[in-house]
């Protein structure tokens, strides 16, 4: 009983100063390090969501696969239930821990039939008894996520693309697990598909009590989705902040000129607001500027900013920023 | 709906050069073809989509047929033809002299008098040879020993090499590194001057006359395969390599990962099954290769063993007596041009049902 009261009080996952580089060959015999992500922490609670945003090219990717351990993580650590996960625990953790991936092109496997497609993880984890129990579960999954039942002997590539981001996701959601990473998971689709797409993913958050770590570049999306967002600028996370805090009153210079970039619906918002337009481009990962990563970029740089990394502060009500300046 | 059709009706007639399209072809759908509509395509597999490309090609479909057609040849003639591809022409047990270096479809004198008593002789189709064997055996024989040299050279080259090129693009990084400069090497080294060298140091080593099965074969053909499985193995497990190499990085083998497949389940349901039409299609272009090696090699003296004959040794055999009797060259020859174009044309058929590059 003891036990329960402090699971739901700790986070479902935690994120500590995890970093990923790679070795890139700059010369024949010289490799230099890019560093993808450098340096992230966070956490999410049971049932929560947290929202990714960044850039193309930041380490939105990287660090959902670090912490499925896709890659073997350069520094830092990761918690799941307060276990640590590293190559070992990971065997037993998949189960829990899954993943919808960015295209929904070259994440089905084009010579399986949906059927076996979502019924791989339940194969590798033995989740049934006999095939006539493997057949009901892989089609409770499929009407789960708005599939016909009559298209399982089909495959993959029949299907249109949100159809096939649905397999996806019904093969994710095959173990029941308690936290699944949704890697740009609408971003391949069209608009009015991706709105399907993201409700469905509410509703089964609903229904199952699922958390997410949602990726996108897209902040419309990640703010109607996410309970809380972090924005990512070259392997180290700026901001987090909840939702409609960081959507209203956004700290960071990185993150106002990403938000003063959305489109509005309003036209008279729309007008009234500032557009601030970043001058110059994304310095290359493999020479990262010294200090702050977008101190080349900011509008308020000073000579601490291109001596020192700033580290997340909170400003209160969990509102973290990574910034001297502001 | 009847006003539609009114409506049709009172349209101007579509003059010649009008681009107004004449509704009165149309036909309204009925019910069950707007059902068709909602349902998809028909579901097909890559296996019987490729298949239907493939017998859409004529030339791929007439290799085959002539391909079938050779193999149940090399079948059939054994039990149909009355002669042994070692057997020397008799009558009643008597040799004939003039049996020797006979042209297609004529007789020997004592069979022609054998015939005058009434007896049946079956035809030389191809004529003889210059022992007085029936060539016609002879060049059957000879196709059913490259055709089996071809094949068992082809399955050798693929299971190394497919076994070699998955474990090195699989796993990557160092091992691959240390197995592919080993193939570098290999590639490197002149493949006929080994082939020759090696069967000739084989012959030395290996001691068949022991094994009564090899006996048949030759010391020469057991170095043949030795040589193939040693050196032509690397182009295979170089393809295999570049194949998982790039299948590796679809995001599916990640997705199986995340599910907690292990290595062997990844390599066994998302690897190979996306790589085995391109394993498929080379290995069937590696058969006409290893039929032209053995003939080369029998041509120069160093195939098969007489009297057993393979297509090389034939038309070595008839290089002796070509201004005379030119048409035993044409024989043998023409098989292996057969042989070969046909499979050739075959795998290319192959590649462009299968291919999944060629896809879409
Ligand atoms: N396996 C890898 N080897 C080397 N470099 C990599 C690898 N994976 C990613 N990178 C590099 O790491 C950086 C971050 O890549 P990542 O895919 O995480 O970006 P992202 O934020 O997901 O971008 P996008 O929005 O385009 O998906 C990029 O510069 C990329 O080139
Ligand atoms: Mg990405």
């Amino acid at each position: 009983m003891s036990k329960e009261i402090i699971t739901n009080n700790a986070p479902l996952l935690e994120v500590k100063d995890l970093k990923q580089y790679f070795p890139i060959k700059t010369g024949l015999f010289q490799k230099t390090p890019l560093k993808a992500v450098d340096g992230v922490s966070f956490s999410i609670n049971p049932g929560e969501t947290l929202g990714l945003v960044g850039e193309s090219g930041c380490g939105k990717t990287t660090v959902g696969r670090s912490i499925l351990r896709l890659y073997n993580p350069t520094g830092g650590e990761v918690f799941f239930k307060g276990e640590k996960v590293d190559a070992k625990s990971i065997g037993h953790m998949r189960k829990e821990m899954q993943m919808v991936f960015q295209d929904p092109y070259s994440s089905l496997n084009p010579r399986m039939t949906v059927e076996d497609i979502i019924g791989e993880p339940l194969d590798v984890h033995k989740l049934y008894q006999n095939k006539k129990e493997r057949r009901e579960k892989i089609l409770d999954l499929m009407e789960l996520v708005g599939l016909n039942a009559e298209h399982a002997t089909r495959y993959a590539h029949e299907f249109s693309g949100g159809q096939r981001q649905r397999i996806g996701i019904a093969r994710a959601l095959a173990t029941n697990p308690k936290f699944i990473v949704c890697d740009e998971a609408v971003s391949a689709l069209d608009v009015s598909i991706q709105a399907q797409v993201v409700n469905m993913f509410e509703e089964l958050q609903e229904k199952l009590g699922v958390a997410y770590l949602f990726i996108a570049h897209d902040l419309l999306v990640v703010h109607h989705i996410s309970d809380r967002i972090a924005v990512m600028y070259l392997g180290r996370v700026v901001e987090i902040a909840d939702a409609d805090e960081l959507n209203n009153n956004p700290v960071h210079p990185y993150t106002q000129s990403l938000l003063s970039a959305v489109p509005y619906p309003d036209p008279i918002k729309a007008k009234q607001r500032q557009r601030i337009v970043l001058e110059g481009d994304v310095p290359s990962p493999l020479h990262m500027p010294e200090g702050c990563a977008f101190r080349t970029r900011c509008r308020y740089a000073t000579e601490r900013c291109a001596k020192e990394c700033p580290s997340l502060t909170d400003r209160g009500n969990g509102h973290q920023v990574a910034c001297w300046n502001k | 709906m009847d006003n539609m059709n009114k409506d049709i009706n009172s349209m101007p007639k579509k003059s010649l050069f009008s681009m107004q399209i004449d509704l009165k072809k149309f036909e309204k759908a009925t019910d069950e073809e707007k059902k068709q509509q909602d349902v998809m395509s028909e579901s097909v597999s890559f296996f019987k989509d490729g298949m239907r490309k493939l017998s859409r090609n004529p030339l791929a479909m007439g290799s085959l047929v002539v391909l079938i057609l050779i193999i149940a040849a090399i079948f059939i003639v054994p039990h149909v033809v009355p002669y042994s591809y070692s057997q020397i022409i008799t009558v009643n047990g008597k040799r004939d002299k003039s049996a020797a270096n006979m042209a297609p479809f004529e007789y020997s004198d004592l069979e022609q008098e054998y015939m005058a008593e009434g007896g049946k002789v079956f035809p030389h189709i191809m004529g003889t040879d210059e022992m007085g064997r029936d060539y016609f055996v002879r060049v059957v024989y000879g196709t059913r020993v490259s055709l089996s040299v071809g094949f068992f050279a082809a399955m050798i080259v693929l299971i190394i090499g497919v076994l070699y090129g998955s474990i090195s693009g699989y796993f990557g990084g160092k091992v691959d590194l240390v197995m592919m400069r080993i193939v570098d090497i290999i590639y490197s080294l002149p493949d006929m001057l080994m082939v020759v060298l090696l069967s000739v140091v084989l012959r030395e080593i290996l001691n068949v006359d022991s094994i009564p099965m090899l006996q048949k074969i030759g010391t020469n053909m057991i170095s043949l395969f030795i040589v193939f499985g040693l050196l032509y193995w690397t182009g295979m497990a170089r393809l295999v390599r570049g194949q998982i190499l790039t299948i590796k990085q679809n995001e599916y083998v990640l997705a199986a990962k995340v599910s907690g497949a292990k290595s062997g389940r990844i390599i066994r349901k998302h690897i190979l099954p996306n790589c085995v039409s391109v394993i498929i299609i080379s290995a069937a272009l590696q058969i006409p290769s290893a039929i032209f090696t053995e003939s080369f090699l029998s041509f120069i003296g160093m195939g098969v063993q007489a009297p057993m004959p393979s297509l090389g040794s034939l038309a070595n055999a008839a290089r002796a007596g070509i201004s005379v009797y030119p048409y035993k060259l044409v024989f043998p020859a023409v098989m292996i041009c057969l042989i070969t174009l046909a499979f050739n044309l075959l795998g290319d058929g192959l590649r462009d049902a299968f291919d999944p590059k060629l896809r879409r």
